[in-house]
């Protein structure tokens, strides 16, 4: 499959009704399936012979607090036989259990543990789900959109007790996120305008 | 009769010279045979992408000088690609010539800190103090260009900062000229030295399907002989009209991936003598005002431009609602950006995908079975930086 057009073709006749849509944007594919199909469309995307998206590159999580679907998860995958990368994604809710890819791609197994640490998203069958990036006895997912920039603990030495002790934060003046957005519609660039005035023309 | 004998627990880093960084790795010894690698990351966390979702795409290119120190501004590159294909805006040639020439510097800091740190971990010091000195000069471009020598902050979306001062050129072409000496000591130190080949050959062995299923990019996969470059393969900026080669590996050993280093030196040298040898005079970013700011000059006569200046650098510039990644061929690896835009100055979401996270998951695989003086070895071939793994 040389060209994404056909590879969408592709995708879509042979996965037909596991895709719920598929889009190209950025000379990428976009594809969006359901929760319980990912191992099954992971395993044909990584050993079709045309499609071969033989690497993981990474895992993550956009939160969208205010959708009924909070999470949604998006894995990126490069094809280095056919040059192409894909962007597979689907919505899941907060409490939900989603399969760890950790059986088909080794790699999956840190990014699935930044994910859970960072978002508080929970993988079935997992070999080790820990937390990766922060503290040890860190509480809270950092990266959701309800958790404060300046964290909720701050950190020092002590010298009475001669240990590091945990204290919630305390600011002398709070983070202040400064409304500069002007209330009228976004700018128009050179290049839209030019645009349009090539298709009057 | 039979005795039990348990395994040893040795607890390495998170402060070690060998351990390059703030890396804390449990391992498991069986006598002197490594049985486990447990890496335990993120002492050097800071939020980045938190951080980032809370300040304008201008803002935010400071922090990723601070992913991978060593070779600034190729991050700050993969961002601003991301945000010229959001806002679909051209960069002009002379800014993707100085771009290009920057991320090639950036590479050859990035690979003679490696190198000589690699030969260092292994017993060599005498490269490092060779390697260093270079890296001193390479970073006094970085300071002359963007005025500071390791958090540049010199990309923007749509081109640089700033033109670069009178006679940058005229050095960075004379320092093109003696630097592949350096190159030639180093290895006169180092390619046949018995003691290096001893401590690198067949050690840390990739084959060509682990490189794959671990998400290796980079030296760690050109090594094990997959010929994949980004550069090559999906090229961005100008690097399609230039002329370079690519190294590729055949054992996929720590020894490989050495050499690789030092061919991609070499090239990196010829891609910088292109770029200085096509740059013509001319703007070095785009010109749209609702995008880069008005120069210091245009202020005090245009009121548009005083305008411009003051909601750039209060509100941002707004990027329509849309979700890309891009990535760009980092010192170390594959490094990108997966980015979504809402159509505020601010990004929704901003992952950042460093290449050293996937090697250094790698860890237990690569050094199952190895001797534990091996674990500096592998490590440092490598090439981890913990600005970019912890993030």
């Amino acid at each position: 499959m040389n060209n994404l057009i056909d590879l969408e073709k592709k995708i879509n006749s042979e996965l037909t009704t596991k895709i719920n849509k598929t889009l190209i944007k950025h000379n990428q594919i976009y594809v969006e399936i359901d929760k319980e199909d990912l191992i099954d469309v992971v395993l044909f995307l990584k050993t079709n012979k045309d499609i071969k998206f033989r690497q993981l590159i990474d895992i993550t999580v956009v939160d969208f607090p205010e959708e009924t679907q909070r999470f949604k998860i998006v894995y990126l995958f490069l094809s280095h036989e056919f040059n192409h990368r894909m962007i597979l994604s689907y919505s899941i809710n907060e409490n939900e259990l989603i399969s760890s890819l950790t059986s088909v791609f080794p790699s999956a197994n840190w990014m699935e543990r930044e994910v859970f640490d960072m978002y508080g998203v929970n993988f079935k069958d997992h070999p080790d789900l820990r937390r990766i990036l922060t503290d040890y006895g860190f509480e809270g997912h950092p990266l959701r959109k309800d958790f404060p920039l300046t964290g909720h603990t701050e950190v020092r030495y002590s010298e009475e007790k001669k240990k590091v002790v945990n204290e919630p934060v305390k600011l002398e003046q709070n983070y202040r996120n400064f409304d500069y957005e002007s209330p009228w519609e976004g700018t128009n660039y050179i290049k839209e305008i030019s645009e349009a005035n090539d298709k009057k023309n | 009769m039979t005795k039990k004998i348990k395994n040893l627990n040795l607890n390495f880093g998170p402060q070690h010279p060998a351990a390059h960084g703030v890396l804390r790795l449990i391992l498991e010894l069986d006598g002197e045979v490594v049985e486990k690698a447990d890496p335990h990351i993120g002492l050097l966390h800071r939020g980045t992408e938190k951080l980032i979702e809370n300040k304008t795409y201008m803002q935010a290119v400071p922090y990723f000088d601070r992913l991978d120190y060593v070779a600034p501004m190729n991050q700050e590159h993969a961002f601003a690609l991301a945000i010229e294909k959001i806002l679909k805006i051209d960069v002009p040639i002379r800014a993707q010539y100085i771009r290009v020439m920057f991320c090639e510097i950036g590479r050859i800091l990035s690979h003679i800190l490696n190198v000589t740190t690699q030969a260092l971990d292994v017993g060599a010091l005498t490269p490092s103090l060779w390697g260093f000195e270079e890296r001193e000069t390479l970073m006094t471009f970085y300071e002359r260009a963007s005025g500071s020598r390791l958090h540049a902050n010199y990309f923007r979306a749509g081109g640089v900062h700033q033109d670069l001062p009178a006679g940058l050129e005229n050095d960075i072409a004379k320092f093109c000229e003696t630097f592949p000496k350096i190159i030639n000591d180093l290895e006169n130190l180092l390619t046949d030295n018995r003691i290096f080949k001893q401590r690198n050959v067949d050690i840390g062995v990739v084959t060509k399907d682990d490189a794959l299923d671990y998400s290796f990019s980079g030296v760690m996969i050109r090594g094990s002989g997959i010929p994949w470059d980004l550069r090559k393969s999906q090229p961005y900026d100008c690097y399609d009209q230039l002329e370079f080669k690519i190294p590729v590996g055949k054992n996929g050993d720590c020894y490989d991936r050495y050499l690789c280093r030092i061919e991609e030196m070499k090239e990196s040298i010829s891609i910088i003598k292109q770029c200085l040898a096509r740059m013509e005079k001319g703007p070095i970013k785009t010109f749209d005002g609702k995008i880069s700011p008005p120069s210091k000059a245009e202020i005090k006569q245009s009121m548009e431009a005083l305008i411009h200046h003051f909601k750039l650098f209060t509100e941002g510039y707004r990027v329509p609602k849309d979700e890309i990644y891009t990535a760009v061929e980092a010192p170390k690896g594959e490094f990108g950006v997966y980015l979504i835009s809402d159509g505020s100055s601010k990004p929704y979401k901003c992952k950042i995908r460093a290449p050293g996270f996937s090697h250094l998951q790698s860890m237990d695989y690569l050094i199952k079975g190895h001797m534990l003086a091996d674990v500096p070895a592998v490590l440092g071939s490598l090439d981890i930086v913990f600005g970019e793994v912890d993030r």
